[in-house]
């Protein structure tokens, strides 16, 4: 624990650890999600948690706010064990959750939410001038003026934050988690923001803060912590800090060493877009006029802040928004007006971002998953029937081509780690004979060596001919993998970049171009 | 010779208390078949005879070709509503057909389909119907349980304006007519086993077929299971919903059909609340109401605990009231055991990931 003294010394004041945890290890089936974790939280601080997708900060967040149970381990509030088994539990101690999905009902008033499940009771009868007054004293103390009976379906999003900030110290909460809280809010509402933290810190309250965006976190926190694959490798304050550091702990090895990419022939025009656009419901663009064109044997690297609209463009592609319009060319066939189905047959296939959510049928084996989207080659001779030898033989091909490790492939999908299930959709996908690969967040939350693995197998596709498309949040990753990056803002292509161009800071420039973050004025 | 014995106690490991109790639960249906049985044998010991086990495998059809249709609603993560009434229009549609034929007075003529005709015709009635309630879920967005329930009403309604609430009596048609036999469809049997059973037996294969070997019953399980995913996959949502329903409703006609052939009449009350049994037939077997998990296996297995549940109770003279209670412990209980086998398997998955 001497990390814990440098801590405490170095920032000159005497406040101490209010919360800490003690080997905390969280296991899900397929992954082991934290790995014996001591994470302290130090009182009246901003402490920021940073990692990589699927470093376990959401998991240890949701612990100590009884979302999760841990597997082993202990949580030790101002030196007392507490046992957090569920939200109210959290509550009780102080520890408040603000959600990165904003976690309020539409339909109800300000006051309602905030009042939910607490609502001051009078004689048994719902007291609402009470309620109100509360709201708006909280509301104000907010620096904010709104009525307390607005629903919250009609406030922006970042006044909706400020609603969950106020629902949260309603409850008296000394502890206040933040996850992601501006990753939906334009540049003035995440000012509005830092300045009600810094104002919450002024009266003592704890922030955890959680973020992916490193620059604000670097400007808005005291110390920070970072977690990597399960495991807490740093903990620091953070004027002690730059960014090079906090990249190099959260990544934990040196780029060259993550992957090298063999160059092979790029061929001809495979893949053209014109003018996907897909309007957002209550005004602007989800995707802003995209046109790109991917070639054969080409791995297209596809750069952007979450909601950027990269995951939407690829869904517009395959034909899962029937908003969506455009014009796509697949190998000089026009392939616009077709439906998912046709366009698979045609040979694009995406391998989505959520796997659970999208990828995978979760109550399916895994062969079932595998052969999903191809099954009409495994008929027999009338084109009737499915042939299990068939759907055998193409299930095992795959599985040895792309290294899965599974027991026996009829076990159900779930019985898989993070890394295996992603291959599955992987092989899914290769399964249509595709032509064109469109990989979305193809490493979230799976471990260093089957991100490694992941790698191997664009890579072997690429020299193989088939064009990839491949969006990811991981700067490191993109560069290291595309022979081209374009990036993404807010629904529009903002830059492309060959790989000898492409630096981190040209790729995170152009990603907030419209964000007001970097170029304030072009908008 | 030390490899063998490795192997062994390996093996060995399998036989454990969880390993018995897994498969207890897996083949508890099954097991709530024998122990009904058993049961009821022992309370009465002629509760096993010819007449007794002929009525109740007529029953365990009606509820075993109804709980086809439903498993694949069920597994579609819908839910059908519908069946009972469509079941009553059928037999309406079916023994109108047969006693009045189809009238056109602008020619002057009534037509009189012969009686496999009139069974065909039925069964088309049936599939609209289900059309119908796949359309409205699938192209207006409507909640199948909503959808399905509003077509309870109106097919109930139809089955009634068909004869003006009046039952059609005496289905046996007329010789001149070529429209005789429709009796014999309820009434006769085939290797000394009544076509009903023989009908939900053929049902049963093409389902369990069509769910495990054929594309479409893949399309099913995705659907239910996740249907995001299915879609990203290539699977036509809408086509393959539709067609599920399609289905249940081909089924109810089936049953609107033998059931007005075993009674030689068809009333505009039949079948009326037959869709909760089925419904219940399905979950019994195993089936999830979320979707996506479940067999045609267990729904068969679950019509015949209703129907010998249901037809024991009333030989051993239990009151109505009585009846009721224990098919609704049964129903309940089934599905509380089906949570406990789901946590375990979560469980047992998890111990085994840690201990590698």
């Amino acid at each position: 624990m001497s990390k814990a003294a440098i801590v405490s010394n170095s920032s000159g004041s005497n406040t101490g650890v209010i919360l800490r945890t003690e080997n905390i290890t969280k296991v899900f089936p397929g992954t082991v999600a934290l790995d014996q974790v001591n994470y302290n939280i130090y009182q009246g601080k901003i402490n920021v948690l940073v990692g990589e997708n699927g470093a376990g900060k959401s998991t240890l967040m949701k612990i100590l706010v009884g979302n999760e149970q841990c597997t082993k381990g202990r949580v030790i509030l101002e030196g007392e064990e507490i046992h957090v088994r569920s939200p109210e539990d959290a509550m009780r101690h102080g520890i408040g959750i603000i959600y990165q999905e904003l976690d309020l009902c539409p339909n109800m008033s300000i006051s309602e939410n905030i009042f939910l499940a607490r609502e001051v009771v009078h004689r048994g009868i719902i007291d609402k001038r009470t309620q109100q007054q509360r709201t708006r004293e909280l509301i104000q103390r907010l620096e904010r003026k709104i009525d307390p009976n607005t629903l919250v379906s009609e406030l922006r999003i970042g006044a909706q934050q400020i609603v969950t900030i106020a629902k949260a110290l309603a409850q008296d909460t000394r502890i206040l988690v933040m996850d992601e809280p501006t990753s939906a809010l334009s540049t003035t509402e995440v000012e509005v923001l830092f300045r009600v933290i810094y104002e919450l810190k002024s009266h003592g309250i704890t922030i955890v803060y959680i973020s992916h965006k490193l620059d604000e976190v670097l400007q808005i926190g005291d110390c920070i912590t970072v977690l990597r694959d399960g495991r807490l490798v740093a903990e620091e304050v953070v004027k002690n800090v730059d960014l090079h550091w906090v990249i190099e702990k959260m990544i934990g090895r040196k780029l060259e060493t993550l992957f090298t990419r063999k160059r092979h022939k790029i061929g001809k025009v495979l893949l053209r877009v014109e003018d996907i656009t897909l309007p957002r419901v209550g005004g602007g663009y989800e995707v802003n006029h995209a046109s790109f064109e991917l070639h054969k044997g080409e791995i297209l690297g596809i750069y952007g802040m979450k909601g950027a609209g990269r995951s939407e463009m690829l869904e517009c592609l395959v034909g899962a928004n029937p908003r969506a319009t455009g014009k796509i060319w697949l190998g000089g066939q026009d392939i616009g007006g077709n439906t998912t189905l046709k366009r698979i047959q045609a040979g694009l296939v995406l391998v989505p971002e959520d796997r659970q959510r999208d990828g995978l049928v979760l109550t399916l084996s895994v062969t079932h998953n595998m052969i999903l989207a191809s099954l009409e080659k495994y008929l027999n001779r009338f084109r009737l029937f499915l042939v299990k030898k068939k759907e055998e033989k193409a299930v095992n091909t795959l599985i040895k081509e792309l290294s899965i490790r599974v027991a026996d492939p009829r076990n159900l999908v779930v019985s898989l780690s993070g890394g295996n299930q992603q291959k599955v959709v992987v092989a899914k996908g290769l399964l249509t004979s595709p032509k064109v690969l469109m990989l979305d967040e193809p490493t979230r939350g799976i471990d260093v060596g089957a991100k490694h693995e992941v790698f191997e197998i664009m890579e072997n596709l690429a020299a193989q001919g088939y064009g990839i498309l491949f969006v990811s949040s991981e700067l490191k990753e993109i560069l290291a993998m595309s022979d081209r990056i374009m990036v993404m803002s807010k629904g529009t292509i903002t830059g492309e970049f060959t790989k000898e161009e492409a630096t981190e800071s040209k790729l995170i420039n152009a990603s907030v171009v419209g964000n007001g973050l970097a170029n304030e004025g072009k908008q | 010779m030390s490899e063998g014995k490795a192997t062994k106690t390996k093996r060995l490991q399998y036989i454990t208390r969880t390993g018995v109790i897994q498969l207890l639960l897996r083949g508890r249906v099954f097991l709530a078949l024998i122990i009904v049985i058993t049961v009821f044998t022992l309370l009465s010991p002629g509760f096993l005879n010819i007449a007794n086990i002929i009525i109740m495998s007529k029953h365990v059809a009606i509820f075993g070709i109804l709980g086809i249709g439903m498993t694949f609603v069920i597994l579609s993560a819908g839910i059908d509503l519908s069946v009972g009434s469509i079941v009553g229009l059928s037999a309406m549609i079916a023994g109108g057909l047969i006693n009045e034929g189809i009238q056109l007075p602008q020619f002057g003529v009534i037509i009189y389909p012969n009686t496999w005709m009139v069974i065909i015709i039925t069964l088309l009635v049936g599939i609209v119907m289900g059309a119908i309630n796949g359309l409205v879920i699938t192209r207006f967005k409507v909640a199948p349980f909503i959808a399905t329930l509003g077509m309870l009403y109106i097919a109930r309604g139809f089955a009634g304006l068909r004869n003006n609430g009046y039952t059609f009596s005496n289905l046996i048609g007329k010789p001149e007519f070529g429209n005789t036999g429709f009796e014999r469809l309820g009434a006769s049997s085939f290797l000394g086993v009544n076509y009903s059973i023989w009908i939900m037996a053929v049902f049963a294969l093409v389902a369990y077929l069509v769910s495990t070997r054929l594309p479409f019953g893949r399309h099913v399980y995705a659907l239910g299971g996740n249907r995001r995913a299915a879609a990203l996959s290539g699977v036509r949502t809408h086509r393959t919903e539709t067609i599920v329903y399609m289905i249940s409703g081909f089924c109810s006609a089936m049953v609107g059909l033998i059931i007005a052939s075993q009674l030689v009449a068809a009333h505009p009350a039949t079948g009326t609340a037959f869709e909760l049994t089925a419904i219940a037939a399905v979950v019994l077997g195993g089936t999830s109401l979320m979707g996506g998990r479940g067999s045609i296996g267990g729904t068969i297995i679950g019509a015949f605990v209703i129907g010998v549940l249901s037809d024991g109770l009333v030989i051993l003279g239990f009151s109505t009231f009585l009846q009721n209670i224990i098919k609704g412990i049964v129903i309940v209980g089934a599905v509380v055991i089906d949570q406990i086998q789901i946590k375990m398997q979560e469980r047992i998955a998890l111990q085994r990931q840690e201990s590698k």
